[in-house]
């Protein structure tokens, strides 16, 4: 038995371990996918395809996640905030298709810029709007939480079809983003690096945020123990409502993005996406970030190798790998304490 | 009182209600002979069995399933299945719900097993990746649904329209093949809404309120609450499947839209708006449900019209916008009156 006086002088504060076996998953799993794909320019296409889809998932699934974690609220209407934001960014983008249809990249990003910001404002305005009204009533009922966001996501649907109508709104890419880089014989859509820097944008700066700002430790704090930061004196509830209308602006935020990656608008994007969104965060396990950036990467893989490979199966590819991870670790890949 | 397991609708308004709507089913085929009319009264007898067996769920367990529209897919493409493939006899009928019934009852089964073991939000999540990959599934699997197109079949001699049972000279109306489908509906509908009756009122459905109460605590109390949240999943799986029987019987099709997600809203829409954990609340919520998706929407067609010239206000009130105010209506009820309708003519809240 060694000195326990010496020790605690000589240790640092106890640290938990960091656990990088799930860091090494979406690696492994894109290089044991080089002998099955053969041609190594299909193979650097599909993954940078994988990792474009991937960042916009994450993106869509971050705000969701954190919401959960901070408050034990799951938002089955997550999906109404994504609809949101490309239809809002339809608002923009078509009246301003001169400067989208012109061949220079900064008249391009000057009408993209606006779009975004402004689906992002008119997403996080919407979110402010449903905790209010909708979460804030039913708090620690989640029966209710899930028959209350479902209607919420009923409701803001359909207003959605009110008042834009029930077709599908094309959507161009602007023309510089169209096309590919080539280098060799392999191809890169330009759509899809742009996608790659916003995403890691927005994972670095919700990182950032989360591990060196005050703010950031106190939600790290309320997703630990939500009764201990109360009695702290900080309002939590505030702080919690600051997280939903953030998750939402990404919401909408994705949601541009990834109708740009469509080409088109439609409402039912909401609901396509709300799927992919859970199980995103199941893997990745419910309230963790990193959890969730490594959970949007592997589906994101697994659908376009899978896609690749096997058509058929690409359809059930997402439930076949959501109960690998579950069999694996049943808590999702980064499981939060006490939940 | 027996054949309602010493569970009456305790209200007078409420019993008058019930009444009245099952007294117009058993006569709808003499009352409503049109087609329309036929349809609607045939799908308020499916649903209300559909979401009876959804509250058996949703109301007396307090899980939230978003699978359910799967089991009562696989019992409509059980026999849709069997009867294209065999042809239209009564063999191909037992043969479909012979594989249909064991095979939601299997899939349910393995789904709780998996994922009743955690939170109720958990569980929520898992149904729904489920239902929407079994979906894609069906509708790619097209050598065995026919895809997209669905399957639709011929019935045995017996159901088909052109069967006379008994010729109009006799009273006056005339019993036909399609009329004996509709008994077939309603009998069964009823047979098994009384059957979730009795399974609510017995030891077992006590557990299982007990469960939605106090998980915990049922748990403390030495019943090992896994097993019945799973065994309450198979059994609402399994009458589930009995109104995809019933419902592909009477369209003689089956298609991808029974297993939309559209329809699994509509359940909960049905399921909120009668009422949760009362049985009675399924019959209220389906008729109110269907009477609404039928007969409102030209409502709103003429209110559309009439408030043409407002801006955006036509658009609102356009008939094909009538979720959005039943919609509307869900998010009320689950504040106001989260009993449903059942619940408030009880006088109860809470």
């Amino acid at each position: 038995m060694t000195d326990f006086t010496t020790l605690a002088a000589a240790e640092p504060l106890p640290q938990t371990k960091r656990d990088f076996i799930p860091l090494l998953l979406p690696v492994a799993l894109a290089l044991a996918m080089i002998p099955f794909i053969g041609s190594p320019s299909t193979w650097v296409t599909l993954t940078i395809a994988s990792l474009a889809m991937g960042m916009m998932i994450f993106i869509m699934a971050s705000g969701l996640t954190l919401v959960f974690g901070l408050m034990d609220v799951l938002n089955f209407g997550h999906g109404a905030f994504i609809a949101v934001g490309a239809y809002v960014a339809t608002l923009v983008l078509v009246p301003m298709s001169g400067y989208v249809q012109a061949d220079s990249l900064w008249l391009n990003l000057a009408a993209l810029a606006p779009a975004a910001l402004l689906a992002m404002a008119v997403s996080g305005a919407l979110g402010l709007v449903f905790e209010r009204v909708l979460i804030l009533p039913v708090y620690g009922n989640h029966l209710k939480q899930i028959l209350i966001t479902m209607g919420g996501l009923i409701v803001a649907e359909q207003a959605l079809y009110a008042l834009w109508g029930p077709q599908r709104i094309p959507l161009p890419l602007p023309t510089s983003l169209r096309g590919s880089f080539i280098f060799g014989d392999i191809a890169i859509a330009k759509y899809r690096v742009l996608a790659m820097i916003v995403g890691l944008v927005v994972f670095g700066f919700i990182l950032l945020v989360l591990n060196r700002t005050k703010i950031g430790l106190l939600i790290r704090a309320g997703v630990e123990n939500r009764e201990m930061v109360e009695a702290l004196g900080y309002r939590i509830k505030r702080l919690f409502l600051g997280v939903f209308m953030v998750g939402s602006a990404l919401a909408g935020l994705g949601g541009i993005m990834w109708a740009l990656y469509r080409e088109e608008v439609h409402a039912s994007i909401g609901g396509e996406l709300t799927v992919l969104i859970f199980i995103v965060i199941i893997i990745g396990g419910l309230g963790s970030i990193g959890g969730c950036f490594i959970g949007a990467i592997l589906v994101a893989m697994v659908a376009n190798y899978g896609g690749f490979l096997i058509p058929k199966l690409a359809l059930v590819s997402n439930i076949l790998l959501m109960v690998a991870i579950l069999m694996w670790r049943p808590r999702g890949l980064y499981p939060v304490t006490n939940r | 009182m027996m054949i309602l397991s010493g569970d009456p609708p305790r209200s007078r308004v409420l019993s008058l209600l019930l009444v009245v709507i099952v007294t117009l089913l058993a006569l709808a085929p003499f009352l409503f002979p049109g087609a329309k009319a036929m349809n609607v009264a045939t799908k308020i007898c499916i649903f209300a069995l559909l979401v009876a067996s959804y509250d058996l769920l949703l109301g007396y367990t307090g899980t939230v399933s978003f699978a359910h529209t799967m089991f009562y897919g696989i019992g409509s493409y059980g026999v849709a299945i069997a009867l294209y493939a065999m042809g239209p006899t009564w063999t191909a009928v037992a043969t479909g719900i012979v594989i249909g019934l064991p095979l939601a009852a299997l899939v349910a089964l393995c789904i709780g097993l998996f994922s009743l073991r955690v939170q109720a939000i958990f569980f929520a999540m898992i149904t729904l990746a489920v239902a929407s990959a079994f979906q894609v599934l069906a509708s790619q699997l097209s050598w065995l649904t026919g895809g997209d197109d669905g399957r639709s079949f011929r019935l045995p001699e017996l159901l088909r329209p052109g069967t006379v049972i008994i010729p109009k000279e006799m009273f006056g109306f005339e019993f036909n093949g399609r009329t004996l489908t509709y008994y077939i509906v309603f009998v069964v509908a009823a047979a098994l809404i009384l059957t979730l009756l009795r399974i609510v009122n017995s030891p077992f459905g006590r557990v299982l309120q007990a469960v939605r109460e106090n998980r915990f605590r049922a748990e403390a109390l030495g019943y090992r609450t896994v097993f019945h949240l799973t065994w309450a999943n198979v059994l609402a799986a399994l009458v589930a499947a009995c109104a995809g029987v019933l419902n592909a019987l009477w369209l003689r099709y089956a298609g991808p839209d029974t297993l939309s997600f559209t329809i699994m809203i509509d359940i909960l829409l049905m399921v909120v708006i009668g009422g949760m954990g009362t049985m009675y609340g399924a019959i209220i919520g389906a008729a109110i449900f269907i009477l609404a998706e039928n007969y409102l929407q030209s409502l709103m067609g003429m209110a559309s019209k009439a408030t043409a010239g407002i801006p955006v206000l036509p658009d609102l009130l356009h008939p094909d916008r009538w979720l959005l105010w039943l919609g509307l209506l869900f998010i009320a009820s689950v504040y106001f009156f989260p009993t449903g309708v059942v619940g408030k003519l009880r006088g109860k809240t809470g």
